[in-house]
């Protein structure tokens, strides 16, 4: 009984790799842009909601939906006037441009908001539990799965339902071409950004609420994104929904076997699986 | 004063020129043809016209505006649509979401919706939920010409479209064009294959080395002056 409800809370923690991983895996699947200062937006995607939080008393939910139009004009801007020049046949410009902006957004908070380490309150949703068949599983965790799973379903109906979702594959496709189609690349690229970034706050709130966060902590969040992406293959939304799970799972038993193995676990399970599948697991275009 | 026309247009690849000063004009509800040899410039021109290298404002009017500057999606929306060479269909769409990405963001308004293209090229509604890139080179280039037409275009700018395809899918290609001309669109053909160009077109430029070289109605050209301009031999 032990083992699977070790596995249930490692498939609902792989629900929140999910969330770090997915603005990360629509971003590179978009325009091939590899975000590096993705973990630390989401660092301060969750300050923006503890400000929201403390400052007017909002809920962290309703302080969530307060700050997601926020976010997506950041990462619109952003796109539009910074992230845009750095596309290009070169790698290089996006990686360094966004490496600075993690020393940047880093550096920011540590000056507004010290180094201490911060948490969101939920109340008693913080403790919450419902029983599910054999395993009691806390609220807070399955809220975050299923979160997953919206974010995961909507971004895919967006993808292939909407006249957006079409100019999304054609411009990812071929950007000139997609021109010649009156669809300008800069804007959907900002677009595409912008929701990124609605994910990336989505993240945040349950970044905020299940543990302590400081300024410090977006590039291992980083890492957990970059794991499951690479683990599901580099574009597929519900492979990287499976990385996460991967990574979750490894995690969880590793830690049920030593608590120490916890996060070397889910490296590990990531390095097999590169091993095994170096183009992950379910590699496709966007 | 000409519907489309380029004026004294020159264009350049870094220090490469590879237009010289080219004159066309195109008169509404017209087809012209562009011939020439590989490296003649026909591809330049319309890429050119199409905004993918920027000119000066003047060099390219459309409907008396000077439209030299204008990126590739505003040229679009003036009504200027391009079927690219070599087809560049979307790999990650199907037959009909290529289509449909030839209206993106706009309520085109005229004869060519879904369904009109559907019946000009009845094949493609049978392979509509087929990924683009996987139908045959003549039904890739039906989809090009249809994702085209989607916008309603008052001109509409096609880039070698018999390139390679056999004869017989080539004709059947070229057996839409009266339709599309029916719907009021002036034409721009740029092809390799002579034959067809004189065939389908009402005036002919000849392109050679990034100038033109020869103008003219194909009745009024002669084999040998076609030859010399192509070749620049006689």
């Amino acid at each position: 009984m032990i083992w699977i409800d070790t596995i249930i809370q490692g498939i609902l923690l792989g629900g929140l790799y999910a969330l770090f991983a997915a603005g990360l895996s629509l971003v590179f699947g978009i325009m091939r842009l590899v975000n590096l200062a993705h973990g630390d937006l989401i660092v301060l995607g969750a300050f923006l909601i503890l400000v929201l939080v403390t400052a007017l008393g909002l809920n962290p939910f309703l302080a969530t939906l307060v700050a997601i139009p926020l976010m997506f004009a950041l990462g619109w801007g952003l796109q539009l006037v910074i992230l845009n020049r750095t596309l290009g046949d070169d790698i290089l410009p996006p990686l360094l441009v966004t490496f600075g902006l993690s020393i940047v957004i880093q550096n920011g908070l540590l000056e507004g908001f010290s180094a201490d380490s911060q948490r969101i309150s939920a109340g008693a949703l913080e403790t919450a539990s419902i029983p599910l068949g054999p395993v009691t599983v806390g609220v807070m965790p399955l809220l975050t799965f299923l979160s997953a799973l919206a974010v995961i379903v909507a971004l895919n109906q967006l993808f292939y339902r909407t006249s957006l979702g079409r100019a999304f594959r054609a411009t990812s496709d071929d950007p000139v071409t997609a021109g010649l189609m009156g669809i300008e690349p800069n804007r959907i690229f900002a677009v595409a950004t912008g929701i990124a970034f609605v994910v990336v706050t989505i993240a945040a709130l349950y970044l905020g609420t299940r543990a302590n966060f400081d300024p410090t902590i977006g590039p291992a969040r980083l890492i957990y994104a970059f794991e499951a992406v690479i683990i599901g293959g580099l574009g597929s939304l519900w492979g990287t929904l499976a990385g996460g799970i991967i990574i979750g799972v490894a995690q969880t038993v590793g830690a049920a076997i030593n608590p120490e193995w916890q996060i070397l676990a889910g490296h590990v399970a990531f390095l097999v699986v590169l091993a095994v599948r170096p183009r992950g697991l379910f590699p496709k275009g966007l | 004063m000409a519907f489309l026309e380029t004026r004294a247009l020159t264009a350049s690849y870094g220090d490469f020129q590879a237009l010289f000063g080219v004159d066309i004009a195109l008169e509404a509800g017209e087809t012209i043809a562009i011939i020439g040899a590989n490296g003649a410039g026909k591809t330049t021109l319309l890429r050119s016209i199409t905004g993918i290298l920027r000119n000066g404002a003047d060099q390219v009017l459309f409907d008396g505006k000077p439209i030299g500057t204008a990126s590739p999606p505003e040229i679009v929306r003036h009504g200027i649509a391009m079927v690219p060479e070599g087809r560049r269909l979307f790999p990650s769409l199907t037959v009909e979401e290529n289509l449909l990405i030839g209206r993106y963001g706009r309520k085109a308004e005229g004869l060519w919706n879904l369904d009109t293209v559907y019946d000009l090229f009845p094949v493609l509604r049978q392979r509509r939920n087929s990924p683009g890139t996987a139908l045959s080179g003549g039904q890739q280039q039906m989809v090009a010409i249809g994702r085209a037409l989607m916008s309603n275009p008052r001109v509409l700018l096609c880039d070698e479209i018999s390139l390679g395809l056999a004869p017989v899918i080539i004709r059947d290609i070229y057996a839409a064009f009266p339709r599309i001309r029916q719907s009021g669109a002036a034409i721009v053909v740029v092809e390799q294959d002579i034959g067809q160009a004189l065939k389908v077109a009402d005036r002919v430029y000849c392109m050679m080395e990034g100038r033109v070289t020869l103008s003219g109605k194909p009745a009024d050209l002669s084999r040998d002056a076609i030859h010399n301009a192509y070749f620049g031999t006689a």
